[in-house]
């Protein structure tokens, strides 16, 4: 028999979560504010009123460096949730992550290469795309090269993300060696995955791509539920099989490749949730999608929360605290699904 | 209902199955029999659609590849051998998913669902991860999920068992054939079962269709198909033939 927490009250704990990690990253910083002056500041820009009573560089400080990048962080996260979902609903293999499986160092390598060799100017849509493009490559590359007629095996899945990686780390690697020292910098603290120098148009990618995939994935809900059954079961069962898996592997890639774009690589965070919430609430993709997406959203912004404010003013890129949460979380799974190896023989 | 004819599967150049001409009508329980690498697979699967094929597959009238899928998925079910599923859903979901391609109520849902449980002898494991079951266990929910598929079929629906008792021990074996036999009469579902013991086709008394090296060799009633010397001819193997009240048995 098994424990799950219904769904409703599970989001409902969340968007509480959500609600205290809001008011403590507009209020916790190197500079700290009160929150009810922080808020009200919010207000203010939005009705065009004056009551929060901060001064100018405090409010430029809410408004221009901790809204953006509050609610990046929350988008990044939900995003790279339900694109690590998808993909392992997809991969049929509950390890399946983009930052494992090397989507996410083949996005880096197409942003990077935008960074570089493109002017300033263009930067805004051209690193996003390219790194969209790279990671969908990546994404067909390590797909086909996984996939067997039993589902894809993990060990060509984790092969094929450490071939990848290395590739597009000797890649980005190559790149930094022509490009000059402040876009060094840049590059070194991107790669690790950080949010900081989130804007607004960064915030409205991130916020246009999140609607688009949330919307589109939730509609493939249940067909992905009879997928993760068996390609075959699933065009039994009516579902239109390989168009399915064609448009959530180019949804995926846009969301990862956006995901990197704004913020880096952020690993991990595709892997661990989509988990957790498995654990809790169970694998149906109708309710484990948007439970991921707020999960992501959580998990993301109280990282980066911590990422400024464990070593204030200095601040760690958030990728690594990602990683140090994710890296042992995956070896634990790695540990279980050896123990179902042996158990069936295989 | 469903009509085969000059059916060609081919792969890798190996021809794995032809059949000139095979009619199952509505309402028909009929076993597909054979030894290993016959065609049985091949047949169900160019049906399924899960093979390109050759020839013609009319299914009520109607070219099976200019089926709708949705509308497809009401009217054919098959049943897998086994199953790869290794995500915790319980065997209730599982069986849900057979609603997929259906439109009911919620309520109508839940109740459709739970008569398959019933029927396929899974609802104690209702609550149960699937993952978890053992492979009977497992078939059997599937079968209950394919059950559920079917029920808003508007004209016969067509089901394909692909080795449905293998995994079972007696006891469920016998219920399953004895539900695929009422499927067929009060359903008017057409059946075809992938079946190995030639007992439980004497026993059950269906149509019998026997594949050898991928050509139909027999096909008709078991007690005139399944001669000894058939089978000597079919599996090598020559039984003992018994007679009891009407009936045959194979040693």
């Amino acid at each position: 028999m098994m424990n799950r927490l219904p769904a409703t009250p599970a989001a409902v704990l969340l968007c509480g979560v959500l609600m205290v990690g809001v008011v403590l990253s507009l209020t916790e910083g190197a500079v700290s504010m009160p929150a009810s002056g922080s808020l009200a500041a919010i207000w203010d820009a939005l009705f065009n009123s004056e009551r929060s009573g901060l001064l100018g560089h405090e409010k430029i400080i809410v408004l221009e460096l901790r809204l953006p990048r509050l609610l990046l962080a929350m988008l990044v996260g939900a995003i790279l949730a339900q694109c690590g979902a998808v993909m392992q609903g997809l991969f049929r293999n509950p390890l399946a992550d983009p930052g494992i499986i090397g989507v996410s160092s083949g996005a880096a390598v197409g942003a990077v290469l935008a960074i570089v060799l493109l002017p300033v100017a263009w930067q805004v849509w051209a690193v996003p795309s390219s790194a969209f493009v790279a990671g969908l490559l990546t994404t067909l590359l390590v797909y086909s090269l996984a996939r067997s007629s039993a589902g894809t095996s993990v060990v060509m899945l984790l092969l094929a993300g450490v071939a990848v990686a290395a590739f597009a780390g000797a890649g980005i690697g190559f790149l930094s060696y022509f490009t000059d020292d402040t876009r060094l910098r840049e590059l070194s603290v991107w790669q690790m995955g950080s949010l900081n120098g989130a804007n607004h148009q960064q915030v409205l990618l991130a916020l246009v791509a999140f609607v688009m995939l949330a919307t589109w994935f939730q509609r493939r809900a249940g067909p992905l539920n009879a997928f993760l059954l068996g390609e075959s079961e699933a065009r039994h069962l009516g579902v239109p099989v390989e168009r399915m898996k064609l448009e959530l592997i180019v949804l995926a890639a846009l969301g990862v490749g956006i995901a990197v774009a704004c913020s880096g690589i952020i690993g991990f965070v595709g892997l661990v949730v989509p988990h957790l919430v498995r654990l809790s609430c169970g694998p149906d993709h109708r309710r484990l999608l948007p439970l991921s997406a707020l999960t992501g959203a959580v998990l993301l912004m109280l990282s980066d929360l911590a990422a400024r404010t464990l070593v204030s003013p200095a601040e760690l890129p958030v990728g690594l605290l990602t990683a140090l949460l994710g890296a042992p979380f995956f070896l634990i799974l790695l540990l279980q699904q050896r123990k179902q190896w042996s158990l069936s023989g295989a | 209902m469903l009509e085969i004819r000059d059916l060609l599967v081919e792969a890798g150049g190996r021809r794995l199955l032809q059949l000139d001409n095979l009619t199952l009508p509505a309402g028909q329980f009929v076993a597909l029999l054979g030894p290993n690498g016959a065609g049985k697979s091949s047949l169900l699967k160019a049906i399924s659609g899960e093979v390109g094929c050759r020839g013609e597959l009319l299914f009520h009238g109607q070219s099976l590849r200019h089926w709708n899928p949705q509308e497809r998925a009401r009217h054919v079910a098959v049943l897998p051998q086994a199953s790869s599923l290794t995500f915790p859903f319980s065997a209730r979901e599982v069986v849900e998913m057979g609603l997929m391609p259906l439109s009911l109520s919620r309520q109508a849902g839940a109740d459709v669902v739970r008569a398959a449980m019933i029927d396929a002898d899974c609802l104690h494991l209702a609550a149960r991860s699937f993952p978890g079951l053992s492979g009977g266990e497992k078939q059997r929910v599937h079968l209950a999920r394919v059950l559920v598929q079917l029920v808003q079929a508007e004209k016969t629906p067509l089901l394909l068992l692909d080795e449905p008792v293998s995994a079972q021990d007696l006891g469920q074996q016998h219920n399953i054939l004895r539900l695929a036999v009422r499927l067929a009469q009060q359903r008017g579902i057409t059946v075809l079962a992938v079946l190995h013991d030639l007992n439980q086709v004497l026993r059950y008394g269906m149509r019998c269709l026997v594949l050898a090296e991928g050509e139909l060799v027999a096909d008709g009633e078991p007690e005139a198909v399944l001669t000894p010397h058939r089978i000597e001819e079919v599996w090598g193997y020559r039984p003992e033939r018994y007679t009891t009240e009407e009936r045959f048995a194979l040693l």
